[in-house]
């Protein structure tokens, strides 16, 4: 369909009225723009928000105990209670389906003032006790030394994982942390490692950065709570369901602390895997939102071109009858009108998706360039596929707006150019 | 060459149009023929049902040997391309194209490659002393230039009938005689010709003058046009 003379047939009838095919392929060009810029921002969000949650085990849920709400077995209701060890060996073993189990032992700083001491130098961070595994929940990247590790739970040793920020806070990145004593809330850790946490904002009382983490039996001893603590996260299994799994642990929970079987009170139960569900659905809802806002604006151009095509094949009645006349056959007709309105719209999609590429990714580098703790946009660029998809779309469409006037060509008969008017 | 047995042909408008009725004509290879008769006597109306670009109600016309009957769109088209050139009133040149492209366009239906086309559209431009215009579009064009073009463009696919429906009717009569000897030239070449037109100077060019009125072939008249001193004659 596209070989020299054709192009150079097809050519000269674009090139005949410029203005009119610029402002034909100007509705298709900015359908296209459209679209891709519309993809680029969706995609920009969609990325800015996972990689909030970024470095998180999107399938893990907390349990937090917390006073109950119906009497039961003689129990009064709001009666405190708090998950401890044996609550965990239990789950272990009686509940299948949890791949990590891990719980925490939190200290919230309420008052803002500093808790945390390197010699002088003090700042205001919570303390969270852990066992080993919880790097594997809230993932976070080892800078220095090591994280807990089960000798210090098994020994309750005095020592402290330090968060980036605390540790650039307190003791300063020009010194090595390692073996260094601080002192928080009153008591004295030696440093055995500092995490950084990934871009990440989703975490439980504050991100790691900005935290000081102990083993588990260590705070425990210090806050003589036995081996209670506040709360737990557990990461749901391949293959099993965490709804189930909630409902099981709840269970046994509460036959473990004598709480009524239908008490949902009694937990703050907090999975992420829902609300990541939720905003899977969300984004997949924009997405969808977008395809129809950018393909409701190309088809826009469509018609577009469709109908100055239109226009176009009536004011060519004589010149269309003369090629009939000489021979030409209704196939090569259509097949001509067609590869205008195909050139004209490949052209300008092609101009629009190359302009809408380069200015997203402009814009992505601007965006990577400005410095932000809260990242809501990140990298906002439409993906291959996206791109594909765009292109196959253009070549539809040029088809689609090519149809019409075709077949309104073909109509044309040669005796109708031979008539005078 | 051309044979038309009982031509019938109705115009279904307002009210119908009975345009030809019953028309019988022979028409020898490389004969020059023209067709006479009053403003509305189906004059056009015969000469595109000879090229094909009407069809006809009643009757039989064999072009070349074959029947012209029911032809699909594909058929008809390579029929014109391959049996006859038009010659028109009006030049239909294409605008946008330049004289050597106009030519060169019934080539390209016949699926000639470019190269070659461009060479026998030169070729035929020569011949009719266009060389100098081959780049010119038709509106840098005068009247006779545009018809030599015209007829340039009937030749080139070496078509084995032509047919000119008033070729001269838009030029002054010095630029008539040059296009009629143009024409005289090519039918001495042994392309069957048929020339409509209302000019009696123009027919007495011709050998046989075919007289229609009111749709029917009133008579057929024999001419010898090497007697005529047609310079005077034409108009
Ligand atoms: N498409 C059409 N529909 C209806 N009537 C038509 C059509 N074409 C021609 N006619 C009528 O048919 C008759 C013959 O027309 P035609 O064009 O053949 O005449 P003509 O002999 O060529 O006349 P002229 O010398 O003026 O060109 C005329 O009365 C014309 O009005
Ligand atoms: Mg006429």
């Amino acid at each position: 369909m596209f070989d020299v003379d054709n192009i150079n047939e097809i050519w000269q009838t674009i090139a005949r009225n410029k203005t009119r095919s610029l402002l034909t392929a100007f509705g298709v060009f900015w359908g296209i723009f459209i679209l891709v810029i519309l993809l680029a921002c969706g995609n920009g969000f969609d990325n800015g928000l996972r990689s909030q949650i970024e470095g998180f085990a999107t399938n893990s849920t907390f349990i937090i105990s917390s006073p109950t709400t119906e009497a039961y077995k003689g129990y009064q209701k709001g009666r405190d209670w708090n998950v401890d060890m044996s609550d965990i060996e239990a789950i272990k073993k009686k509940i299948k389906g949890v791949d990590m189990l891990s719980p925490i032992f939190s200290k919230w700083t309420y008052n803002g003032e500093n808790n945390v001491f390197y010699g002088t130098k003090g700042g205001n961070f919570s303390l969270k006790g852990v066992l080993p595994n919880y790097i594997e929940i809230d993932r976070c990247k080892v800078m220095y030394g090591r994280f807990i590790n089960e000798t210090d739970i098994a020994e309750a040793r005095k020592v402290c994982v330090l968060g980036k920020k605390a540790y650039e806070d307190i003791i300063g990145t020009d010194k090595n942390p390692l073996g260094l004593m601080i002192k928080a809330n009153g008591i004295y850790y030696q440093v055995v490692g500092v995490v950084e946490a990934y871009n990440g904002n989703v975490s439980v009382s504050g991100s790691m950065d900005e935290t000081i983490i102990l083993p588990l039996t260590t705070m425990q001893i210090a806050y003589n709570t036995g081996d209670k603590f506040d709360f737990f996260v557990f990461t749901t299994a391949r293959g099993y369901d965490t709804k189930d799994l909630q409902t099981e642990i709840k269970n046994l929970l509460r036959e473990r602390h004598d709480i009524a079987p239908t008490d949902e009170g009694a937990f703050v139960c907090f999975g992420f895997e829902e609300i990541f569900t939720m905003f899977e659905y969300l984004f997949l809802g924009i997405k969808i939102l977008i395809w129809i806002v950018g393909i409701g604006t190309l088809l826009s151009g469509v018609v577009g071109v469709s109908n100055i095509m239109l226009v176009t094949i009536k004011e060519r009645t004589r010149e269309i009858g003369v090629r009939r006349a000489l021979g030409a056959k209704p196939s090569i007709i259509i097949r001509q009108v067609m590869a205008e309105s195909l050139l004209l719209t490949i052209l300008a999609g092609i101009v629009g998706l190359v302009i809408g590429v380069a200015i997203m990714v402009v814009v992505s580098g601007v965006v990577a360039n400005t410095p932000s703790d809260d990242v809501m946009f990140l990298d906002p660029q439409i993906g291959f596929g996206a791109a594909i998809a765009a292109t196959i779309i253009i070549v539809l469409s040029g088809l689609l707006a090519g149809v019409l006037p075709a077949t309104r060509a073909i109509q044309i008969k040669a005796i109708d150019a031979i008539r005078e008017e | 060459m051309i044979k038309l047995e009982n031509i019938n042909k109705t115009y279904f408008g307002a009210q119908p149009l009975h345009v030809l009725k019953g028309i019988n004509l022979e028409v020898a290879e490389g004969e020059l023929v023209s067709i006479m008769g009053a403003s509305g006597s189906g004059k056009s109306t015969l000469l595109n049902i000879l090229g094909i670009l009407d069809n006809y109600d009643e009757g039989d016309y064999y072009l070349a040997g074959k029947l012209v009957k029911n032809l699909s769109e594909n058929q008809a088209a390579e029929f014109r391309n391959k049996l006859i050139g038009f010659i028109f009133q009006s030049f239909n040149l294409i605008p946008f194209k330049t004289a050597l492209e106009n030519v060169a366009l019934p080539l390209f239906y016949q699926g000639v490659n470019r190269k070659k086309r461009i060479m026998m559209a030169m070729e035929y431009l020569e011949r009719f002393g266009l060389k100098d215009w081959a780049e010119h579009y038709p509106n840098e064009l005068s009247g006779g230039q545009k018809q030599r073009v015209s007829i340039a463009r009937a030749l080139v696919t070496s078509p084995k009938i032509i047919l000119a429906d008033e070729p001269t009717g838009a030029l002054d009569s010095k630029t008539s005689a040059e296009v009629m000897q143009i024409l005289r030239e090519v039918n001495a070449s042994g392309i069957t010709m048929v020339i409509v037109t209302h000019e009696r100077g123009i027919a007495n060019l011709t050998k046989k003058i075919v007289h229609l009125k009111d749709g029917v072939i009133e008579s057929i008249e024999e001419n010898d046009p090497d007697k005529m001193d047609f310079t005077k004659e034409i108009k």
